[in-house]
């Protein structure tokens, strides 16, 4: 059977518009487990049931519901709240050591590993 | 045989190590950290204040949020079951007083007449409060934990977010001098 692309389309779409049910569920449970529990030592708003983060978590499924993506609730959390909820930092320039770091510390490590490798090859044995 | 050069790169690691160690050790003597929330900076800084949509906490109130537009103003989110709420109110009342700018309550998770009663017991140092008895609007400010006070200036940006009660030391040093300028710059 050929579906139509634009009927699947719309019933994708439809289907962000307005998720329910456990479907729902599901989204609000996947987003918390991204997002700190902002008084919580190392819990996610998943994980926790501090009263912040019943609102918050709250506040996901409203805006899920609603029709929001991810994304967009991400971003609306991260404009009042910043990026210290986000479990997984964005990477820019802010952020860029810290993504840059263990890569850089690698290469170093392999530079020095190769280095040493050349100089004992380099010696009589 | 190995040359010095080579014997002093052998003591590179060890020393980077003993470097980490060390800035651990001080993190860890320096006491249980303040929460990565509440030490982090307002993401709302440079960034307009959020709308304060909400029934005044006493009927009686005269000052609406819509005239606070155009002024410095502060904003300080308290409840009457917040212990730290009642130490900082000397500072807020010296606040008040010193820096002649309306002083608003963000009343928090709270009912009506127990913020009232809090009020009349302990002195109120605001000229209008706003009940948030469900704690919606203080999401949008990006409260965590009450006490917590800004500054908003006269287009309505956020300059200024303390989480914790404030001293009496930090309103003369941080607060009052930013209050002014911020007044002359509007």
């Amino acid at each position: 059977m050929r579906v139509e692309p634009w009927l699947l389309s719309l019933a994708l779409f439809s289907a962000q518009a307005a998720p329910t049910g456990p479907e729902l569920d599901q989204r609000v449970e996947a987003l918390a487990r991204e997002l700190r529990c902002l008084v919580c030592q190392n819990q996610s708003l998943a994980d926790s049931s501090a009263p912040l983060a019943q609102d918050l978590k709250a506040l996901l499924r409203r805006e899920l519901a609603a029709g929001k993506s991810e994304e967009a609730v991400r971003q609306h959390l991260v404009a009042r709240y910043g990026e210290v909820l986000l479990y997984k930092p964005p990477l820019h320039a802010g952020t860029a050591l810290l993504w840059g770091a263990p890569l850089a510390l690698a290469g170093l490590g392999l530079a020095l590993l190769l280095r040493q490798r050349r100089r004992a090859g380099g010696e009589p044995a | 045989m190995t040359s010095p050069r080579r014997s002093f790169l052998w003591l590179l690691p060890l020393g980077l190590a003993l470097l980490l160690f060390s800035l651990l050790a001080r993190a860890l003597q320096a006491g249980e950290p303040r929460t990565l929330a509440r030490s982090a900076p307002s993401a709302l800084l440079m960034q307009p204040a959020p709308a304060l949509d909400l029934p005044p906490l006493d009927p009686a109130a005269t000052l609406r949020p819509a005239q606070l537009r155009g002024q410095v103003w502060v904003l300080n989110v308290w409840a009457s079951w917040c212990a730290p709420c009642r130490t900082e109110l000397p500072a807020l009342r010296a606040l008040g007083e010193q820096a002649r700018v309306p002083l608003v309550g963000l009343n928090y998770k709270d009912s009506a007449p127990q913020g009232l009663a809090w009020l009349r017991q302990h002195g109120n140092p605001f000229q209008l409060n706003l009940a948030d008895a469900q704690g919606q609007v203080a999401l949008d400010w990006g409260v965590v934990a009450v006490p917590e006070t800004f500054v908003v200036d006269a287009q309505g940006r956020v300059r200024f977010k303390h989480s914790g009660p404030l001293t009496a030391e930090q309103v003369q040093r941080e607060l009052l001098p930013l209050i002014e300028r911020l007044r002359h710059a509007g």
